[in-house]
């Protein structure tokens, strides 16, 4: 589905990937986490084409991004949920979750109506306060309407920047089973998180970037398991005995 | 029979995607955290950032049995050693032993591939597997055992040796498949054949046999004398272990697990890559250890690649059996001779018995070769003719084949010495 060789990019002069590679598979949870400042979100504005790439190849469903501006990847089917929510906080919900539509609007047979009810039945928090405008939202319900946005224009591939950003952690675990849920319904999601364990725990797959590098990837739970991953970014001590009792 | 379907019938692009995001990785680690690799890269001016495609392998350096030797015991593990849960060591088979090391996602992996070479075989959860490698330093016994227990196999930890009990517990706990060294493997079906057992009677269906290279007339007079299916695979200790490559049940090559190894065949002289088909040396590059990575490790095994698609559907390729080892490689009177070749030979042959040996002296300035092989009883107690006539015709048969003369002495039945572990097929006196 996405697939990425040797990517570079950054800002000016300021080199912020380097050489990255990696893939999405339709139907997986891909999780890519790393520190601040690792380029996990210049990765999904390259993806998303606002940033272009210096060097290296993306292909998304089989075409190749180079030259491709970012409306038209999203009304190929990516869709990114940026971090910070960024709802348009005058608007209302349901306004909010409209202008979403917008790229597919256009095309033949969507059914607008139709997929609000679908965004509705995923949270129904939304419409519940459909009316309200979104900057009177909770920071919880603001993400959901973030990641309802994107799902409106019915990507194939839904990119999330830090949804867990800001809040808090029951709030976390609600938005993390919802994700959770949309793979079960067959989406394909790219994940990008500083809450590790959390985006390893429904992950299929991760990828570990630092400073611009992927330094390890592999099957979620492996890197779960790797002492490495828990050393730097779970925050366990795995040499202390209280680990290895643990285990 | 697949065990990781999507893993093992991918296709070839999204392998490749695969190999060079693993690979990619690797080097960074092993840069990082190798300093054998870290001097190694920085005296070649390799840049392991720089990596950018799978063709570029070639101009990483070789990592070779000496530099594991050199950096004995742990020198070469890519993380502490409180992230090792486990420890094996080569089978010493050449020289002074080496060391390697697993994490916990090491031995993970080794499971699922070694299930996979089982699963292929046509080992599934139903079957009772009697594993007859040694089980301790050597990885035979543990990687397979990993294997097996994966499957949700019935494991029989019987470890090497004692043939006769390997017999009674075959029979009496129903052994459906066997695992040893296919030299063991022959010495149990005549340890059998002597006792009188009917193998008819045995619930033994399957055979994975490896640890020593063996031919398609030893396959045959295996499957012929245990009535079973068996199938070859393939590892090393520096490697992994056995799970690097096994044979599915189409028994036309071993499927290489490229999805956690890179295989390359070399020419051994000249360190170039062969043309695709050629026989060379067999060189891998692990894409997933985390304990104990290797880049471009010489195996010293020779054989060759198979590219044409398996109609098993694995899109994995090929290889060859393993057809010698270059440290086997016999140079007699200037001509390169591998044990195997003779094995091939004296397969074919009707009236000899599959065990040999070859012993190479120098008489003067002359290598001398003579083949000692064992005949059926028939054949050694009748008129001297006949066994004359058997001699010429080993004799114009390797002549013809190995382009060199050698002397045949017809044995009688188990006078060779038998090995319950690898046997040792060559006896080279101009070294001693």
């Amino acid at each position: 589905m996405l697939k990425i060789k040797n990517l570079e990019a950054g800002y000016g002069k300021l080199r912020v990937l380097k050489r990255i590679s990696m893939h999405v598979d339709p139907g997986e949870i891909v999780t890519i986490i790393g520190a601040n400042g690792a380029g996990k979100t210049t990765l999904l504005y390259t993806i998303s084409g606002i940033i272009k790439p210096t060097d290296g190849e993306i292909n998304l469903f089989s075409t190749s991004l180079d030259k491709i501006k970012p409306e038209k990847i999203v009304s190929m089917g990516c869709s990114l949920v940026p971090e910070g929510r960024q709802v348009f906080a005058t608007m209302s919900v349901k306004e909010n979750l409209i202008l979403g539509s917008y790229v597919q609007s256009k095309k033949k047979g969507y059914d607008k109506e139709g997929e609000l009810q679908n965004i509705y039945n995923i949270f129904p928090v939304l419409k519940e306060r459909k009316s309200q405008l979104a900057g009177t939202l909770s920071g919880g319900e603001q993400q959901m309407l973030a990641m309802g946005r994107a799902l409106m224009a019915k990507p194939k591939l839904i990119m999330m920047d830090e949804p867990s950003t800001g809040l808090a952690p029951l709030i976390v675990k609600d938005i993390f089973q919802i994700i959770f849920r949309l793979r079960q319904a067959g989406n394909t999601v790219l994940l990008v998180e500083q809450n590790a364990k959390a985006a390893l725990g429904i992950a299929d797959r991760g990828y570990v970037l630092e400073t611009g590098k992927i330094i390890l990837q592999g099957p979620a739970q492996d890197l779960l398991d790797n002492n490495d991953v828990q050393r730097a970014y779970l925050g366990r001590d795995v040499d202390s005995q209280g680990a290895s009792c643990e285990v | 029979m697949y065990w990781e379907q999507d893993k093992e019938c991918m296709p070839r692009a999204d392998l490749e995607q695969l190999q060079l995001e693993r690979l990619q990785s690797t080097l960074y680690r092993v840069a990082t955290h190798v300093p054998f690799y870290r001097r190694k890269f920085r005296e070649l001016n390799i840049d392991p950032d720089g990596f950018r495609s799978l063709e570029e392998l070639q101009t990483l350096p070789f990592t070779t049995k000496d530099d594991l030797r050199n950096n004995y015991p742990y020198g070469l593990f890519a993380v502490p050693l409180r992230d090792i849960v486990r420890v094996h060591s080569s089978s010493g088979t050449t020289g002074t032993a080496t060391v390697v090391g697993y994490t916990k996602n090491d031995i993970k992996n080794w499971s699922n591939l070694t299930a996979r070479v089982l699963a292929g075989a046509g080992v599934g959860k139903d079957d009772v597997v009697q594993i007859a490698f040694g089980y301790g330093l050597f990885t035979g016994g543990f990687g397979l055992h990993y294997g097996a227990e994966r499957i949700g196999a019935s494991v029989i930890p019987i470890s090497s040796g004692n043939t006769k009990r390997q017999i009674q517990i075959m029979q009496d706990f129903k052994t459906t498949a066997l695992i040893c060294t296919p030299s063991y493997a022959l010495l149990l079906a005549d340890t059998m054949l002597e006792m009188n057992i009917n193998i008819n009677a045995l619930d033994l269906r399957f055979g994975l046999f490896g640890g020593e290279p063996w031919s398609e007339g030893m396959r045959n007079e295996i499957q012929t004398k245990l009535n079973i299916i068996a199938t070859d695979n393939y590892g090393l200790s520096e490697v992994m272990g056995p799970g690097v490559a096994g044979e599915c049940q189409e028994r036309k090559g071993l499927h290489i697990n490229e999805d956690h190894f890179l295989i390359e065949i070399i020419d051994p002289e000249t360190l170039e890559p062969v043309e695709p088909g050629e026989t060379g040396e067999v060189v891998l590059t692990t894409l997933t250890k985390e304990g104990f990575p290797v880049i471009r490790y010489r195996t010293r095994d020779l054989t060759r690649l198979i590219e044409e698609p398996c109609p098993c559907g694995r899109t994995m390729r090929r290889m060859e059996r393993i057809l010698g080892r270059t440290d086997d490689m016999l140079i007699i009177k200037g001509v390169n001779v591998y044990p195997m070749q003779i094995e091939a030979i004296l397969f074919d042959i009707k009236g000899t018995e599959p065990h040999y040996q070859i012993i190479v002296e120098r008489e003067g300035r002359l290598d001398k070769v003579t083949v000692m092989v064992e005949v059926v009883e028939s054949i050694f107690f009748d008129q001297m003719k006949k066994q004359r006539q058997l001699v010429d015709l080993i004799k114009s048969r390797l002549a013809s084949e190995l382009g060199i003369s050698v002397d045949v002495k017809l044995v009688e039945e188990k006078s060779l010495e038998r090995f319950e572990g690898k046997a040792i097929r060559v006896i080279d006196k101009r070294k001693l």
